[in-house]
């Protein structure tokens, strides 16, 4: 089996792995990292979102060999030191959820929209969430929570 | 979901990938970014013994500028595309088309020889590409070969590479400040194309000089639509005439038929499609 080194929310680990095993089931079987998600497991709904290499992925669209010398961060992995991410205040704060299934790949995906666009619009938004299902929520109060984060948003 | 047992290697050469692909195993499959390849494992709709990763080959990555074109690598990925200056000023249609390419987790890990060589009639790569006139190196046990964009597309899913080849690189004549549209209509949020359409045009005092338009999903393999070209060739770029050129998009098209649409709705989306994105290339105001 080959062997992968992989950094997961900050902490390094060698495993060998089944070249046919996904990330996501590497993430939650190996290193019981559950706070990551399946959702559809056919690449559509994005809860299984992690940041690998600072971008956003499906992790179930992805080799856990394809991962070997990558960062991965999880949602397990974005608050620090005891603190919520500010994106997880906001979802907080905004009621950004109800079921709180797709939470954790919304949160990532938003982190990522961010990354890539500091200061969207709302329409941007909406579009930067476009591989994120949730079947609660409507997406409305998900779009203000993101806003609510963005650069220039009144506080 | 889980894909079926297959042995794995990342060769760190082309040359070690053209040896893995002269193996011995039942049935071999190149991974580039595999948003395509991986679902369709999980589903075990194909069942490879041999998975060769391409991820550990850095020359197959990257945008080069030269004098008349741009040589992309296989494994740019499609946000990389969406996202380059260079595409943007040479090839505005590649950027437009990679901008409508699924979501942004997607696009973040699909790469452009991956969805090429994938050649899903429904994939929106494709079209821009053969709109372009790209050139495609492929490398085999002989060698590389060059293949024209108008031979590289066979059939639905199947290209000119053959099983013991891989596509290396893309190669791209500049269209420096062409117009450029690609107008996709879905019904759904990151799902395929139903029907698309990727238009460029090379406009010099307000006429046409060249127009060159190609469908996504109006055939088993994207299409040229030769006569829209030659309607707009030579003409004064007005409202009237992309309105009368795009009557002409469904010409010698063999669309599918599936849930999303009959023949005739295929049609007349492609009639459509062609004047919106001709029209948003244009800048022109066509309500």
């Amino acid at each position: 089996m080959p062997e992968i080194e992989v950094t997961v929310d900050a902490v390094r680990y060698h495993d060998n792995v089944e070249p046919r095993t996904l990330l996501v089931h590497y993430l939650r079987d190996a290193l019981g990292k559950t706070g990551t998600v399946i959702g559809c497991d056919t690449s559509n709904c994005g809860a299984c979102t992690v940041l690998l290499d600072g971008l956003s992925a499906k992790s179930c669209t992805v080799l856990a060999v394809q991962a070997d010398g990558a960062e991965v961060m999880t949602i397990e992995g974005v608050a620090r030191k005891g603190e919520l991410h500010p994106m997880q205040r906001a979802f907080h704060e905004n009621h950004a959820l109800q079921c709180g299934f797709c939470t954790p790949g919304m949160i990532l995906q938003a982190i990522d929209l961010l990354r890539d666009n500091p200061s969207p619009t709302e329409g941007e938004v909406r579009e930067g969430l476009e591989g994120n299902l949730c079947r609660c929520t409507g997406y409305h109060n998900v779009v203000k929570a993101v806003l609510s984060v963005a650069e220039g948003a009144s506080a | 979901m889980i894909p079926a047992a297959f042995d794995y290697v990342a060769p760190k050469s082309v040359d070690g990938v053209v040896k893995a692909l002269s193996s011995d195993a039942d049935e071999i499959k190149i991974l580039a970014g595999g948003q395509s390849l991986i679902p369709v494992l999980r589903l075990r709709l194909a069942a490879p013994t041999l998975l060769v990763d391409l991820r550990r080959i850095p020359e197959l990555t990257g945008i080069t500028e030269h004098a008349n074109a741009l040589t992309i690598g296989a494994m740019t990925t499609t946000a990389e595309i969406a996202r380059s200056p260079l595409i943007r000023q040479h090839a505005a249609v590649l950027a437009s088309a990679a901008h409508a390419v699924a979501d942004p987790q997607v696009r973040h890990r699909g790469t452009l020889g991956g969805a090429l060589v994938h050649a899903d009639p429904a994939g929106d790569l494709p079209a821009p590409v053969l709109a372009l006139d790209a050139e495609f190196i492929v490398a085999g046990p002989q060698g590389e070969r060059v293949v024209r964009a108008a031979d590289f597309f066979q059939d639905m899913f199947t290209t000119a590479v053959s099983e013991d080849e891989l596509l290396t690189t893309i190669r791209v004549p500049k269209h420096t400040g062409w117009a450029a549209q690609y107008e996709k209509f879905n019904r759904v949020a990151q799902q395929w194309a139903i029907v698309a359409v990727a238009a460029t045009v090379q406009v010099a005092n307000g006429v046409v000089a060249e127009a060159k338009v190609a469908l996504t999903n109006m055939g088993l393999t994207p299409l040229r639509a030769t006569e829209v070209e030659r309607a707009l060739a030579g003409q004064a770029a007005t409202v009237g005439l992309v309105r009368q050129a795009a009557e002409r998009a469904d010409a010698s098209t063999h669309p599918p038929v599936d849930g999303n649409g009959d023949v005739a709705y295929r049609r007349s989306l492609a009639r459509v499609l062609t004047r919106r994105a001709l029209a948003k290339a244009l800048g022109l105001d066509d309500n």
